[in-house]
């Protein structure tokens, strides 16, 4: 199974994909919000969601599961 | 006579304001969230008291908890520091009404400040020169395209009561414009609760000079200098001095000129800066004006023997400003640099737990720090752990002093900004006095492009 995390502790802004969609390597799925600070977290791989695991205002730490990809 | 002053902040700014009311003996009380429970700043005040969980909205925004602790702590003035609360007029008013003085001017100038459009207009009354620009209430790509062309390209699209470089962008031509502002929209819609933006022709180059403004309850104002800001990067300051190298004797006059005029005019109380951008040709612009202390404060004390938060509480006081004092021993030279919880080549944020955190006790180097060995630094405020000051007989003094000071700083634990600050103080461009806010942004490719 294909995860994507997180690089660093922070919210959740904006989620930018939902269940059943198609991404690409490289493409923004999630913004989290550090230290005042927008942080693109991207897939690093293609994929379909198959779950999120975060939503827009949950608080993630380093290396946090925020959706899976079959 | 204030007698017991609350700090409505964190970080290195209430510890720097505890400071002064020590020497000045006035007791004081911190606020302090659920991640700022070990916080330096939470130790430094006579008493502390929670204000609630670590989010800012609940906490160090939430005027009502803030109050209630004034009250039960019989505080008689709130001083709100930077951010935060510090220029929102309607904390102000229940300040006031709540019979506790607050430090800061009046509302009806820091709502008029706040928005810029309405500073913007007050400006041209006072008669300084402000960047030509426009309001854009209207959503409508062709509208907005038109009023940017009669501008000229390259402008600069912003919300129009944003701050903080949140949502600004620069544009270079109408099919960029096209692409950028659904997003430009969006982001003042989210941060700022309002889609009007502001669009302003982009000034190539320029220095980011701004001075410091003082005024009394009597009519007086004066202007206390100017530091240059001009190392930036993201529209957050990173470097800042006093004087500002290699501007003549006559611009720096027409900026005290316009700074005093431009305070007088709309009756201003207390401290506030005013910014400006000044460009190769030495023309000066009105930026915008920040209605409280800055950030970058102590380059000035240093260099003018002012205890700027002294003064802060004395005006609050109703005392004059022919009436205050100027303590300590001023230096011809004064540097701060801003030390960042970031990747040093990303300028992406490192939360994380202090490890190490070690500098030097060197002559001449003041450090307002927020943050200690072993605290942890969280993701929920802003990245900036301390400041550091050096002051000098000469800007290359002053330059140097910091240089061997961040050369022995030992920090682990999380990123910092550090090793840019030095490379960016041993720069050649930096040396001679003739960076401009362009200067990070060339810095990042210039190393970039040898790697």
């Amino acid at each position: 199974m294909k995860e994507v995390k997180t690089s660093m502790a922070g919210n959740v802004w904006k989620v930018q994909v939902t269940q059943g969609d198609q991404v690409t390597a490289g493409q923004e799925v999630v913004i989290l919000e550090s230290m005042k600070m927008e942080i693109p977290i991207t897939a690093e791989e293609d994929g379909v969601v198959e779950e999120l695991k975060v939503e827009e205002g949950s608080f993630v730490n380093e290396d946090d599961v925020l959706m899976t990809l079959k | 006579m204030i007698k017991k002053l609350l700090v409505a902040n964190r970080g290195e700014i209430a510890v720097r304001i505890f400071r002064t009311c020590e020497r000045l003996g006035i007791r004081t009380v911190a606020v302090f969230s659920d991640a700022d429970e070990e916080a330096v700043h939470t130790k430094a005040a006579d008493e502390a008291r929670w204000i609630g969980p670590a989010r800012v909205k609940e906490s160090y925004l939430n005027a009502d908890k803030i109050l209630e602790v004034a009250k039960e702590t019989g505080a008689d003035a709130i001083h709100p520091g930077y951010g935060f609360l510090s220029e929102n007029p309607d904390f102000s008013r229940r300040v006031k009404e709540a019979g506790i003085t607050f430090i800061g001017p009046a509302e009806n100038i820091m709502e008029t400040m706040g928005n810029k459009i309405a500073a913007r207009e007050a400006m041209i009354e006072a008669g300084v020169p402000v960047v030509p620009g426009a309001t854009l209430k209207s959503e409508n790509e062709d509208e907005v395209a038109k009023v940017c062309a009669e501008i000229g390209y390259p402008v600069m699209i912003k919300a129009a009561s944003g701050g903080g470089g949140i949502g600004m962008q620069r544009v270079d031509h109408k099919d960029e414009l096209v692409k950028v502002l659904p997003s430009v929209i969006k982001k003042a819609e989210t941060f700022f609760g309002s889609a009007e933006l502001y669009v302003e022709k982009f000034i190539e180059n320029p220095r980011h000079i701004e001075a410091q403004v003082f005024g009394d309850h009597h009519g007086n104002v004066v202007c206390l200098g100017e530091r240059d800001c001009s190392i930036q990067r993201r529209n957050q300051k990173i470097i800042e001095e006093a004087p500002a190298p290699k501007l003549s004797d006559e611009t720096r006059k027409s900026l005290f000129a316009y700074a005093e005029k431009a305070a007088g005019n709309i009756g201003y109380t207390n401290a506030g800066t005013i910014e400006f951008l000044v460009d190769s040709d030495e023309n000066i612009y009105f930026l915008e004006m920040n209605t409280r202390l800055q950030v970058e404060h102590p380059v000035t004390e240093e260099v003018t023997g002012i205890d700027l938060v002294e003064w802060q509480i004395r005006i609050a006081e109703e005392k004059r400003i022919s009436d205050l004092e100027e303590r300590n021993m001023s230096y011809e030279h004064a540097i701060e640099v801003r030390v960042y919880a970031e990747d040093p080549v990303t300028f992406f944020p490192s939360p994380g737990k202090l490890k190490r955190w070690s500098f030097p006790q060197m002559e001449d180097i003041r450090y307002d720090s927020g943050v200690e060995e072993g605290v942890q630094v969280t993701p929920f405020y802003d990245p900036m752990l301390a400041k550091i000051i050096a002051k000098g007989s000469s800007r290359q003094d002053a330059i140097e002093k910091m240089s061997a000071c961040l050369e022995k700083a030992e920090v682990e634990g999380i990123k910092t900004n550090i090793p840019m600050l030095i490379e960016t103080l041993q720069h050649d461009v930096f040396k001679e006095g003739s960076a401009t806010t362009q200067f990070v942004q060339q810095y990042v490719i210039e190393k970039s492009s040898k790697v």
